[in-house]
């Protein structure tokens, strides 16, 4: 049986019946941009949302995979709390991006502190190297994230960010796109394959997002995901 | 393509003409084990000294069965899980030894294993299936009875019993301790 045929399958399946894609319906994040005009009353906006998550996993059947405590670890069955990104923007309204993210391409994830001096080729050759690595443990054809620059924190916030992207669509940036182009190409020789059982595709699209950073550093984050990289926006 | 059928019970002559590579058609009785109760599992084996003994049994006893590494969205108004695919085997491997040592016929996962989890499955005669990642919904709608066995408490890690029917497995590794990933 062809493994992209049940994959197709598995798509059709879930839009017809109205079941998850997959049953690892993910931790929630919330990319959320507060425009500075906006006043929120009766209750908070972080309360809200993990409402709005509670309702939506026990309703929809999905599968409540959040623990409380990473060391005690017991499920908070409901889904909550949610990981929340906040930004405080211009303007008068309130946008919401929500992600949820299955842990298969979560756990293969990594951050790399470069020296300036590594340059591009020492970037590249690691991230081929680890997604040779981890590939096949993440549900490809992949999506792969990656953020570069900004400090230790900000560059794995830029590898989730840049998975919001719409595939086929490049950096903005010829030399950034160029390297998106670069990764893709090496990663797809690696032949990792569809469920990681040999062939092609290993992955769909790599995306780059950048930030400025400190004249010493060159962080360097991967996130990757699997072909079901589940996202919607919303503005108020 | 007329694909080989297996089923439960998987008996030993049937596990030791699977090859690495091959591509079956599984359908049986299947327990559903994942991070938190195969932890919890390892643990009341180690505090009663048991590998399947009496305690064990009315916990669960895992010999001569079929492991699936999932964990199951809730049961619709059918008694079946809406989503139901394999989960990522190589974080079960900590505990896998322990459990083919206490009888374990065989698993259905999605990845590779480590080498001690290889080794342990060669010493036992045991087989690891692989399947593919991220169709949950394909895998649910071969599920015809869901029912939960132990550790309810555990939420959508709890223990179900699945009776599934023609799920497409690949041989990860056979019971000469060969693997797949050594051909692709």
């Amino acid at each position: 049986m062809d493994i992209l045929s049940i994959l197709v399958e598995n798509v059709e399946l879930a839009e017809q019946t109205s079941v998850p894609i997959c049953q690892d319906t993910g931790i929630v994040v919330v990319f959320l941009d507060i425009g500075q005009d906006v006043m929120v009353i009766d209750g908070g906006i972080e309360e809200a949302i993990n409402n709005g998550v509670r309702r939506a996993y026990h309703d929809a059947y999905l599968r409540k995979s959040v623990v409380a405590d990473p060391i005690t670890r017991k499920n908070t069955g409901d889904n909550t709390p949610v990981m929340i990104h906040t930004r405080i923007v211009k303007g008068s309204s309130l946008k919401l991006i929500v992600m949820p993210k299955g842990s298969g391409g979560e756990n293969m994830s990594s951050l790399w502190m470069f020296k300036p001096s590594d340059g591009i080729n020492e970037i590249v050759s690691t991230i081929v190297m680890h997604v040779k690595q981890v590939g096949a443990f993440s549900c490809p054809p992949l999506i792969i994230g990656v953020g570069i620059g900004g400090s230790f924190e900000v560059a794995p916030l830029l590898a989730k960010r840049a998975l919001l992207r719409q595939i086929g669509k490049t950096h903005p940036e010829p030399h950034i796109a160029e390297i998106e182009h670069k990764l893709l190409e090496k990663i797809n020789k690696l032949r990792i394959g569809p469920a990681g059982l040999g062939g092609s595709p290993t992955a769909l699209s790599v995306n780059i997002e950048t930030c400025a950073t400190h004249i010493a550093s060159l962080p360097v984050a991967v996130n990757l995901c699997c072909y079901a990289n589940r996202h919607c926006e919303g503005t108020i | 393509m007329n694909l080989k059928k297996i089923h439960t019970p998987l008996d030993k002559e049937t596990i030791l003409h699977l090859k690495a590579g091959e591509h079956v058609l599984f359908s049986g009785d299947v327990y559903t084990l994942r991070d938190a109760a195969h932890k919890r599992l390892v643990e009341l084996y180690n505090r009663h000294h048991l590998v399947g003994g009496k305690e064990g049994e009315k916990i669960l006893d895992i010999s001569g069965q079929i492991v699936y590494y999932t964990g199951l969205t809730p049961l619709l108004s059918n008694g079946c899980p809406g989503s139901a695919g394999p989960t990522t085997s190589i974080r079960m491997d900590k505990y896998t030894p322990q459990l083919l040592d206490a009888g374990m016929a065989a698993m259905i996962g999605k990845g590779p294993r480590g080498l001690d989890v290889t080794r342990s499955i060669r010493d036992h005669q045991s087989v690891y299936f692989v399947t593919v990642g991220g169709a949950g919904a394909f895998f649910a709608q071969k599920i015809k009875k869901a029912e939960i066995v132990a550790f309810e408490d555990l939420g959508c890690e709890a223990v179900f019993r699945l009776s599934v029917e023609d799920f497409p497995l690949w041989v990860g590794v056979d019971s000469r301790g060969k693997t797949m990933w050594d051909t692709i």
